[in-house]
């Protein structure tokens, strides 16, 4: 036994490295299985059926059209197959008595990193949102989203049907999945796989990417502010040269193709990764706040003829000229965020979407959650309609506005015949924190509204 | 240095503008004509007007009178509540956490206000009027609480409620724990580092407080001749042990939370909230029983392991075993949307209305021993008010006026004003020499870090659910 020990002792000091590092490992492990070992069980069954639903005597508003006080909504093979009052129900179609409930379309979050992480804080087993590295164009959301984690039922069941998932950190992160909440792999749940290149566009006053450097904070040395807009405009300088050698490695590519005698171009997975981005193929997302680093954006957005979607984008509405000259979207993430600045007026990221709107800049609301909070995006959009924004542009902003945004108008955010049956039938206006989430269908599969919340409460409500 | 002196002076006419109260009428009176109220203990009362004299509610009823010189808030097809009462808060703390021991009960928020912190107008704007300022969830036994009103404007000393009854702050689970943070190198870990340890270290600190009792009360009986000296640290703990400091303790697990309830069996005191209390559903016969109250997110869950097993349905399940359940918001953010908070407990579980609305208002009240005096419209009680747009539990509802004593601390009209004046003033200040570019003379402006904000519970840096 001693002897055992001993020897034991010995190679450990001779691996002591690799040791180290399987140790690492097992922790690693043993985190990750406490989480899914509670997940366990919870995927049974839940993805729904399919079938020919009919949703008959409901209030049906379509978002895209008036409202039918009292219609029916037909779900057939996935998609919507008739909208209206006089709409037959189909022979053979399972008829839902849709008395005194509400026909929403399933809202649509474009900001979120569902999937990616199950737990933030202290469980870094759990967390897949950053790269190493400050590019990585070829790192891509859709082959890191867990189809099982826990946030996905819970969000659903609160009437979102699809969000956007985007990896996180350096400058250029990688690139955004669009996800139905439903599906037992990430295929399954893919609406678009990579739908766009997320990039911290550098900014002045610090955080969000490389070169800010406002300084002043955390004891570092206040720097002058032309000099933060100098480094700014470094780090900007140092993107653009990424997008040019991604420019001249796909030339040279194209010519080893048109002609074999060049010299092989080695291939680059990250400049590779660029190919759709850097002539305006596909979106761009760029995360601004600031009003100087958004029309930074908007000239970056200029110059290389990309197309560009604004993150977060706080002040926005005040470079309204620059984003409508470059066709840039806004997705805004900030009512569930306290104003920067103490002289800021207190509902002064409440009134974004209004003045947004007033200035006609296209913009859609999003929570800018992680995972597990993003359920309350319809709030978010009620809140803003509590200051300034209407009800029905409240509304839009979470569904087809949304949909416009991620280029999926014509697929969904709307009750309109042909688009995806991404459905939410509830007991009043799903804005409202006080309203009940009575049917869901995504994909035109009827899902059950559970999830780990409603299995936690059914196994203790009852306990004496 | 002249330049610097005029920049500061000018900085501070900047903020000093912004600490001015919105009206400033004492003690005068004030008649809300023609509310729907929500009394939040005889239900809702339709076209109703609330006269409050002195500070406090004096008359409810149809068609009051208006006294000479009142301040009349017509509420036609508005909506009135008592303030909000958020019974965990960090707001005006200009330190939170005292962490370097395991038990710093010698610790006192209330040497920590700032008046100043803008994060009160804020919550004001919001309807909330009263706030419990907790210790920081870094350690066992945390610091001594203050109760406040959001008083803005006034000096310091306006805003704790002096006749509430004093509390400290406990904390249990990962937090104490410190295994969310990385350890720094050179740094010994601090005990303790497991729920066996954090139970302990609260054990110890009660056996020596019965120790250090037992010392004071032998020697008031004359059996000791050499008088104790005083501990800082376990007076507040000899007060817990005799029912007149109420315990706030931090917590997740329902298992801890039930160890600390069984720890306080055993020395003969009683928890007053068990904060968070994510799990509290799991064990609510055990609360109950032991008529501990619960203060809770509605619905924050998943943003660290210990919180993975909050559901939504927890107010509902504590409520239906009787329990006194308070919804808080631990955050500056949020405790904006506190009546957001308390509608979503009518979605999950199907709480009533006016038990929801006690959520945010009587039952924290009752949790921080003031309810006396505030948490719901009652003749006699303090003239704490909120004016509503719509319904509160709507989203599109917003605050109007809140009024805390019949005095007016937010008023949206007034707000629009401010902040118009306030434009003009920055228009001014921004064309003064000293304020102009480098490259146009004067000195090189700082940068505007992000906002001076009060100290965070770092380890609940999550809880505000966004990122």
């Amino acid at each position: 036994m001693k002897a055992k020990v001993k020897s034991q002792r010995a190679k450990l000091k001779m691996q002591n490295a690799k040791c180290f590092l399987y140790l690492c490992l097992s922790v690693l492990i043993c985190g990750s299985i406490s989480v899914h070992a509670q997940n366990d069980g919870a995927e049974q069954n839940k993805t729904g059926r399919a079938g020919t639903f009919a949703i008959v005597g409901a209030r049906i508003v379509t978002v895209s059209g008036a409202t039918i006080e009292n219609g029916t909504v037909v779900i057939k093979d996935g998609k919507i197959a008739a909208v209206g009052a006089g709409v037959a129900v189909p022979a053979g179609a399972e008829k839902i008595d849709g008395k005194g409930l509400s026909v929403f379309p399933g809202m649509i979050d474009a900001s979120t990193n569902m999937g990616l992480a199950e737990i933030t804080l202290g469980l870094a087993a759990s967390v897949d949102l950053t790269e190493v590295g400050d590019m990585n164009a070829d790192a891509r959301a859709i082959k890191g989203i867990h189809p099982h984690s826990a946030h996905v039922n819970v969000t659903r069941v609160n009437g979102i049907t699809t969000v956007l998932s985007a990896p996180t950190g350096g400058t250029i992160s990688g690139q955004a999945a669009i996800i139905n909440l439903n599906g037992s792999t990430p295929d399954e749940m893919a609406v678009i796989k990579d739908f766009g290149l997320v990039i911290n566009f550098p900014s002045v006053a610090g955080g969000g990417g490389r070169g800010g450097g406002g300084g002043g904070r955390f004891g570092g040395p206040a720097i002058d502010f032309n000099q933060a807009v100098q480094r700014r405009d470094q780090a900007v300088e140092d993107l653009k040269k990424i997008f040019r050698n991604a420019e001249a490695y796909l030339r040279a590519k194209a010519a080893y193709a048109r002609d074999k005698a060049l010299p092989y171009p080695a291939t680059d997975q990250k400049l590779e990764a660029m190919a759709p981005y850097i002539h305006g193929e596909k979106p761009i997302i760029f995360s601004a706040e600031r009003e100087r680093d958004i029309r930074a954006v908007a000239k970056f957005v200029g110059e290389m003829k990309v197309k560009g979607i604004i993150d977060g984008g706080q002040e926005a509405w005040k470079a309204a000229d620059d984003l409508k000259k470059n066709n840039i979207p806004v997705v805004y993430t900030h009512i569930y965020s306290l104003p920067v600045r103490e002289d800021d007026a207190y509902d002064y990221l409440f009134e974004a979407p209004s003045k947004m709107q007033a200035a006609g800049v296209k913009f859609c609301i999003s929570t800018g959650n992680t995972g597990s909070e993003v359920r309350d995006l319809p709030y978010h959009a009620g809140i803003a309609g509590a200051f300034g924004l209407s009800k029905d542009d409240a509304l839009k902003s979470v569904t087809l506005y949304a949909a416009e945004i991620l280029g999926l108008g014509d697929k969904m955010g709307s009750i309109d015949v042909g688009k995806i049956a991404n459905i939410v039938v509830a007991d009043g206006n799903i804005l409202e924190s006080r309203t009940k989430i009575k049917y869901l269908f995504i994909n035109g599969r009827l899902l059950p509204l559970t999830s780990r919340h409603t299995e936690l409460f059914d196994s203790f409500k009852d306990r004496k | 240095m002249k330049k610097i002196t005029v920049y500061f002076a000018l900085l501070f006419l900047l903020l000093s503008s912004l600490r001015l109260p919105v009206a400033a009428q004492s003690k005068n009176s004030v008649l809300i004509k023609n509310a729907t109220v929500m009394t939040a203990v005889k239900g809702t009362l339709e076209s109703t007007d609330i006269l409050v004299e002195n500070g406090k509610i004096t008359k409810i009823g149809k068609g009051l009178a208006a006294p000479a010189g009142a301040n009349v808030i017509d509420a036609t097809g508005k909506y009135v509540t008592p303030g909000i009462i958020d019974c965990h808060s960090h707001s005006m703390l200009d330190a939170i956490n005292e962490g370097a021991f395991s038990v710093t009960s010698m610790t006192r928020t209330r040497d920590m206000l700032n008046p100043t912190d803008i994060t009160i107008y804020r919550a004001l704007a919001g309807g909330v009027t009263s706030a419990n300022l907790l210790h920081g969830s870094a350690n066992s036994i945390g610091g001594q609480n203050t109760t406040v009103k959001f008083k803005w404007g006034h000096p310091v000393e306006d805003y704790p409620i002096a006749d509430a009854p004093p509390g400290i702050k406990f904390a249990m689970g990962e937090n104490v724990r410190q295994t969310t943070q990385a350890p720094q190198p050179g740094r010994p870990l601090r005990y303790p580092r497991t729920r066996q340890g954090t139970i302990q270290t609260m054990r110890d600190a009660f056996v020596r407080a019965r120790d250090y009792k037992q010392s004071w009360d032998d020697f008031k009986a004359g059996k000791t001749k050499v008088q104790p000296r005083t501990d800082l640290e376990l007076q507040p703990l000899v007060e817990v042990l005799e029912g007149k400091r109420l315990v706030h303790c931090h917590g997740y697990r329902s298992d801890e939370h039930l160890n600390l309830m069984l720890l306080a069996d055993e020395f003969g005191f009683k928890i007053a909230t068990l904060q968070h209390g994510l799990e509290a559903y799991k064990i609510a016969p055990e609360i109950a029983k032991r008529g501990t109250g619960v203060s809770i997110f509605t619905d924050s869950w998943g943003y660290k392991l210990e919180a993975y097993d909050a559901i939504p349905y927890n107010a509902y399940i504590l409520w239906k075993n009787g329990v006194n359940v308070s919804i808080n918001s631990d955050s500056d953010e949020r405790m904006r949307r506190l009546n957001l908070d308390a509608a979503k407990v009518e979605k999950y579980g199907g709480v009533p209305e006016q038990d929801a609305l006690q959520m945010i208002t009587l039952n924290p009240a009752k949790q921080l021993g003031i309810d006396k005096r505030t948490g719901s419209i009652e003749i006699g009680k303090d003239g704490d008010l909120v004016v509503w747009s719509d319904h509160p539990f709507s989203v599109f509802s917003r605050v109007e006026t809140t009024l805390i004593e019949g005095e007016v601390y937010f008023d949206r009209k007034k707000d629009g004003q401010l902040r118009l004046d306030m434009a003009k003033e920055r228009e001014t200040l921004e064309k003064l020499d000293v304020n102009k570019a480098p490259a146009t003379g004067g000195g090189p402006p700082r940068i505007p870090a992000t906002t001076r904000q009060a100290e965070r519970d770092d380890a609940e840096y999550g809880d505000g659910g966004h990122r």
